[in-house]
């Protein structure tokens, strides 16, 4: 049984302009010890779907209007606050993309990285202590007691990551959802959080959910990928079929457009035309306006994924008919 | 190997050190700060120093003497009673500060708990306690502290309360604002992402943050709060005689002003130097605790 399946999750925003639907049937798979990457451009949905998982979402504004996510046995969206809390920080952990804001100003790294230990389980404060110290060592943090007594204003950026990364693993969870966590730092502390948060999954053989709209990064780090453009899934592969066999136009788009260092002087790809709004009703795949292969069929029937090779699904009409050229 | 200026040996200046360290260079903050300190230390011990170094309590009467302009026995005059006006300065600033303090006390409490209820729960209750709120401020305090006195008499406590009653309303504004602009920020998503619950964020998390408002602003509501006293007082609601509190010297003397001047230079002096000490005090502090200019 995967440790984390959602089915069919929708949800939407109640704004001022109508309802804005962020989340339209999305369905996937987490086993337990797996990385799944979650891709897509801004607006795609791929955060909010987490949020919802998390119960992080904004209330009143924000509705889940349908689906499961069911983590061992239980529905996480049909939990009420009080048994969710037994999940969070516990068996699911999150963290954020930010970290010079996901932290407390005013009290020190010692003490939120204790926080969780001392709510969910039964330890003194000692204890707790111990643990955090030795997480703090164990997340590459030079001369952990002293800097335990800091104050998270005395580290820098890819420092307090670290320390989001060890309070968020202290509990050893099961699930580690990662909302894009190396988007604020810069190229080299990236490649050095990403290098820590793969001996972390290593050490304690938590699944990961890493959200991500940087393709180099989800390539190298999960197993499999899953791609999302308008709040729906487009395709999901393994991360060497999506990359090496893409089965859906708008990955091979994405993949055109990422910036490659070998090839000079010649102008980068980008997708003509702009996100569709997410206020209007959209029938048919999201993508079709924007789409090189698209034909007339695409504006009406509904994208849904269906397995296309093994393990292999695409939400693309045509590709789910015949061979295109891609 | 750490760089060399991360000071790794040395032990971590906490936010409090640090404030601490900046209130310190300012001078009229410390000035404040001081002469806060010796004022309320002189009148907390008005008993010992009445009884051992005046000579007079506050409430003893020489009919005969009647008022006398500052001389060696009494230092600073009698009042029309002839009684010494020293012993009653002190005894009355004893009075107006445990007003000032109290009165803050009341109204942090009420209004620190309010504010961060309404701005944490948002949506429909806060609206339903702001409009609460709103409608408070609507009635006259004046009005509103007369008719206090009709139906209950007049004594100190009710002093506090009606005082406390008026102040806790824009502490709880304030505290608000600031509870829904910190509840935006990600690490307290960040502590729901951690499975806490919501009391624990709200009092555990956003509330620190917001200490250094809160102190600043109880430092300015504690001489507005005397001065709310001395205005009652003033007009014979506050403080009952033989009891005093600057105000009621103020008030005193102000009906004696061309006789014995004495009579209302001396409590106005000790309540205008208060006043100053404590706004000098509450600037400096707001500088101080204020940790966006001065760090990251």
């Amino acid at each position: 049984m995967p440790l984390l399946t959602v089915n069919h999750l929708r949800m939407s925003f109640q704004t001022r302009a109508g309802t804005a639907r962020a989340v339209q049937d999305v369905s996937f798979q987490i086993e337990r010890g797996e990385t799944l990457g979650l891709v897509g451009e801004s607006g795609s949905g791929k955060s909010v779907t987490c949020y919802s998982i998390m119960g992080l979402l904004p209330r009143p504004q924000a509705r889940i209007e349908g689906g499961q996510a069911i983590f061992d046995g239980a529905d996480l969206l049909a939990l009420p606050p009080r048994e969710l809390n037994r999940y969070r920080g516990r068996r699911i952990s999150m963290i954020f993309q930010d970290p010079m804001t996901s932290l407390n100003p005013y009290s020190r790294i010692e003490t939120q990285l204790m926080e969780p230990l001392l709510i969910h389980e039964k330890i003194t404060r000692a204890a707790a202590r111990r643990r955090a110290l030795d997480m703090l060592s164990a997340v590459g943090l030079p001369d952990p007691s002293a800097r335990a007594r800091m104050y998270p204003h005395e580290f820098s950026g890819g420092m307090r990551q670290r320390v989001m990364i060890a309070m968020a693993l202290i509990t050893k969870p099961d699930l580690l959802i990662a909302d894009e966590p190396t988007t604020a730092l810069d190229v080299t502390v990236q490649a050095q959080i990403l290098e820590l948060m793969k001996r972390m999954r290593q050490e304690l053989g938590m699944a990961i959910l890493l959200i991500s709209h940087d393709l180099g990064v989800v390539s190298g780090f999960c197993d499999r990928v899953m791609v999302m453009y308008a709040g729906r899934v487009m395709e999901s592969a393994r991360t060497a079929d999506l990359f090496y066999n893409t089965r859906h136009p708008y990955t091979r788009a994405l993949q055109k457009s990422t910036p490659a260092l070998q090839v000079k002087g010649r102008e980068l790809y980008t997708i003509a035309g702009a996100p569709p709004d997410l206020l209007q009703p959209l029938p048919g795949c999201p993508f079709a306006p924007r789409c090189e292969f698209a034909i007339e069929a695409c504006a009406r029937a509904e994208a849904i994924p269906v397995e296309v090779a093994p393990g292999h699904d695409s939400a693309c009409l045509r590709v789910q008919k015949e061979n295109l050229p891609l | 190997m750490p760089p060399p200026d991360l000071h790794l040996d040395e032990k971590s200046a906490s936010f409090w050190q640090d404030a601490w360290h900046r209130l310190r260079k300012n001078r009229l903050a410390m000035f404040g700060l001081v002469v806060v300190a010796v004022l309320a230390l002189l009148c907390g011990l008005a008993g010992p120093i009445c009884g051992h170094i005046i000579g007079f309590s506050y409430e003893q009467q020489n009919l005969a003497l009647g008022p006398v302009g500052p001389n060696h026995v009494h230092w600073l005059g009698t009042d029309r009673m002839g009684r010494d006006m020293l012993a009653r300065l002190l005894y009355g600033g004893r009075i107006s500060l445990m007003v000032g303090l109290l009165a803050t006390v009341v109204s942090l409490f009420i209004g620190v708990t309010y504010g961060a209820v309404s701005g944490f729960a948002g949506g429909n209750v806060d609206m339903v306690l702001m409009r609460c709120v709103d409608i408070l401020y609507a009635l006259p305090f004046t009005i509103f502290v007369i008719l206090l006195m009709v139906f209950f008499g007049q004594n100190i406590i009710l002093l506090f309360v009606a005082i406390g009653a008026v102040q806790w309303l824009t502490m709880a504004r304030i505290v608000r604002g600031q509870v829904m602009a910190i509840k935006q920020q990600e690490f307290v998503e960040a502590a729901r992402a951690l499975g806490l619950r919501r009391r624990r964020i709200l009092f555990r998390h956003i509330l620190p943050n917001l200490l250094g408002p809160i102190i600043v602003y109880a430092t300015l509501t504690v001489p507005e709060v005397m001065l709310l006293e001395a205005f009652l007082s003033f007009l014979g609601l506050g403080v009952q005689p033989p009891h005093s509190s600057w105000g009621v010297l103020i008030k005193e003397g102000a009906e004696m002003m061309e006789e014995s001047p004495w009579m209302l230079i001396y409590p106005a002096a000790a309540m205008a130097l208060t006043l100053f000490s404590l706004n000098f005090l509450g600037d400096g502090l707001r500088d101080a605790l204020d940790t966006r200019g001065s760090k990251e």
